[in-house]
């Protein structure tokens, strides 16, 4: 339920805003792409309207904090809560001979993050008692009415109808209070309204993640800061990839270059290619334990195919008029290697190192998820346990963040290094 | 014997099909040192099958290639390449990509700063010498080729259209300077092109080739070349036996063509 109004305020926040930005902000572009009247399958003139990527952003966070009753955004935006505080209803019991009484069940409801507490009631005259229970919001509970009353369920007495209401066996009713059923055991079950708000230990709201934040890069989480643990993730996965690297770009040059050594690997890297780096994790925990040694050698493996095979590509990449050229030139082997096929080929590796460094960082968090001692995947793992949703959370938005980091790095790297990609 | 013998040149490429391609038929020729050669002819004639046997590209299924007394086995700085397109080096700048066959042969900027400069003034260069690739035109990019090729100082140039990318206006002003270059350097030129017009400017001999299988129709020995050094080349066009022998020889490719569609159609 939820979920589907969370997907309609979505889907109505992208239209109106589209709307709204459309009639209210003007292009003033002065690039030339802004001239070109052919923009619908021309991709170079699509450009990421800088204003929808901040409208999103701030969707995201507004929807998150609307229905977590984040503290961050204004109580009108709030969705409806859960029901906090005292309630009461009346509940009527039938005994066997067909007496009648009435009792009126005090509740007292705990919002999220206060304590359930236990009180006490006057029980008031006639067969049944007062109750008075204590819950924590967004749940429901089983009333033990008859614990005090003086005929009990064991003699013959019912529930028949709460707040005048009848209710048998079957079916829920529905009071100004709350939901009620009775149990299979005629006990009552009581749900104060939910609201719309999700409870923390499904989705905590943002603040509750940034303390948790700020707690954890100080006082740490399982013996390690945090930036220990992201430490660690990064160390194997860098240690990893230039393992893979230094091994698979040799491999494909090689690959690319001798009939023997691409006959010897090609059904290698074939078949390693398909299998998820994933699937290795229990294989390689086997042979080598949960420590370093194992980690890296995963990211080894799953980096080693990727840069083999875009190393490959760079040298059949390359114009073969570049190398005739070379020839031509009276350049060597190596030194066409050196100037020609190596630098003609650094695109396709770094096409190759983007992607193994997103693969080395999604496996290494998988990896930790299965076994570690540190690490953002431990972190998250082990949070998971103890229901601690919000260090949960943290957890992927951290790895997030670093995995879109290292893409930039890299992208940046290209750009410096390689400028004439795309463009010969 | 000095200059550059093709003897007795077959090539036939060998399908995976079970079919075969006779592209060359029994080639031969000889150049002249200083000799400047430019080859006509129908689409697939083995043109440029021509011109990577005898850069050392390809080895031919019969004859060889004779260089100053040796046979050729293989790419040699001695002789040359100018490429159409795609062949320079786009992580390197101009003045890299001229400078490559002496820095290849490991000489100092010392010794070769000097002469790579020049051509690069000679070609129209020199305000692009630090540019990367990417950033020319595609004439200045052929340019770029030329004097990669110059700067290394072979002893014959091969050129497979070199030119045939450019607009009307570069390609004039580029003929021009292959005909300055070729006097200047003394270089021993082949030159292909589609150009009926470019063939006679710059061909000091002409040759004409047929296809299926490919081989030599027809030489002619021509004054035009000469005449255009330092000339006016729109001038040269109006020579006495200009216009008639490029009738003459658009007639003998019409001819060809006309024969290849003839034999295309009776096929179909
Ligand atoms: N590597 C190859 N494998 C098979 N056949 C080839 C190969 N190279 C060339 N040929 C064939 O040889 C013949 C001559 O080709 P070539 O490229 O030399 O022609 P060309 O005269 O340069 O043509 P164009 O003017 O179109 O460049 C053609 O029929 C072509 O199909
Ligand atoms: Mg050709």
């Amino acid at each position: 339920m939820t979920g589907i109004l969370i997907l309609l305020v979505y889907v109505a926040i992208f239209a109106i805003s589209f709307l709204v930005v459309r009639f209210l902000v003007h292009k003033t572009t002065t690039d030339y792409t802004a001239l070109k009247t052919v923009t619908f399958g021309d991709e170079s003139a699509v450009k990421a309207n800088r204003i929808a990527s901040v409208v999103s952003v701030v969707t995201i966070f507004l929807i998150w904090g609307s229905f977590t009753g984040s503290s961050w955004v204004p109580g009108f935006v709030h969705a409806p809560g859960p029901f906090a505080g005292e309630t009461s209803f009346v509940y009527t019991i039938e005994t066997e001979d067909g007496q009648k009484d009435d009792a009126t069940v005090f509740v007292r409801v705990a919002d999220f993050g206060e304590e359930t507490e236990k009180f006490e009631v006057d029980p008031g005259d006639g067969i049944a008692k007062n109750d008075a229970v204590g819950m924590p919001a967004s749940r429901s509970t089983t009333i033990i009415f008859d614990k005090n009353d003086e005929v009990t369920r064991k003699d013959g007495a019912k529930v028949v109808a709460i707040d005048g209401v009848a209710i048998g066996a079957e079916g829920e009713i529905q009071t100004p209070a709350g939901r009620f059923t009775l149990t299979g055991k005629g006990a009552i079950s009581f749900s104060p309204p939910k609201g719309l708000q999700m409870e923390p230990i499904w989705l905590p709201p943002p603040e509750a993640v940034v303390s948790r934040v700020v707690e954890i890069a100080s006082e740490g989480y399982r013996d390690s800061t945090l930036a220990k643990h992201l430490g660690y993730s990064l160390f194997r996965v860098i240690a990893g990839f230039l393992f893979g690297a230094l091994l698979g770009i040799p491999l494909g040059y090689a690959m690319g270059l001798s009939n023997w050594f691409r006959g010897w690997f090609e059904p290698i890297v074939e078949f390693m290619r398909p299998v998820p780096p994933l699937a290795l994790i229990p294989l390689v925990i086997i042979w080598f334990g949960i420590g370093e040694t194992g980690k890296i050698i995963l990211l080894f493996l799953a980096s080693l195919w990727i840069m083999a095979i875009s190393a490959r590509a760079g040298v059949s990449g390359v114009n073969i008029s570049k190398v005739h050229a070379a020839y031509s030139l009276g350049a060597s082997k190596y030194q066409i290697m050196r100037y020609v096929i190596v630098p003609n080929s650094l695109p396709e590796i770094f096409t190759g190192a983007r992607v193994a460094m997103g693969v080395c960082w999604g496996t290494v968090v998988a990896a930790e998820l299965v076994a570690a001692t540190e690490g953002a995947g431990m972190m998250i793992m082990v949070a998971s346990k103890f229901q601690l949703t919000d260090i949960v959370l943290m957890g992927i938005i951290l790895i997030g963040v670093i995995g879109f980091g290292i893409d930039i790095l890299m992208r940046k790297a290209e750009n410096w290094l390689v400028p004439w990609k795309g463009r010969s | 014997m000095s200059g550059l013998s093709i003897e007795n040149i077959s090539m036939r490429f060998d399908l995976p099909n079970g079919t075969a391609v006779q592209a060359l038929q029994d080639v031969s020729l000889h150049l002249k040192e200083g000799e400047l050669m430019s080859v006509l002819g129908p689409s697939g004639c083995g043109k440029t099958t021509l011109l990577n046997i005898v850069a050392g590209f390809l080895a031919p299924t019969e004859g060889k290639i004779v260089m100053n007394n040796h046979t050729v086995a293989g790419p040699n700085a001695e002789r040359g390449m100018v490429f159409q397109q795609g062949a320079l080096f786009e992580w390197m700048d101009v003045r890299e990509n001229v400078s490559f066959g002496p820095r290849m042969k490991g000489q100092t900027e010392a010794e070769w700063g000097q002469h790579v400069d020049h051509l690069l003034d000679v070609t129209g260069l020199g305000d692009f010498k630090d540019k990367a690739i990417y950033e020319l035109s595609g004439g200045m990019q052929q340019r770029v080729a030329l004097a990669r090729c110059l700067a290394n100082d072979p002893d014959v140039i091969l050129m497979d259209e070199p030119l045939g990318a450019l607009d009307a206006l570069t390609r004039e002003k580029m003929q021009g300077l292959v005909l300055k270059l070729w006097k200047e350097t003394g270089k021993t030129i082949i030159l292909i092109t589609h150009s009926v017009e470019e063939a006679l400017l710059l061909g000091e001999r002409l040759l004409v080739m047929a296809p299926r299988p490919g081989r030599i129709h027809k030489e002619y020995r021509l004054p035009f070349a000469e005449m255009g050094v330092g000339a006016d080349l729109r001038e040269v066009k109006k020579a006495d036996g200009y216009a008639e022998t490029r009738e003459e020889i658009l007639e003998m490719i019409w001819n060809m063509e006309e024969e290849i569609m003839g034999r295309a159609e009776e096929m179909a």
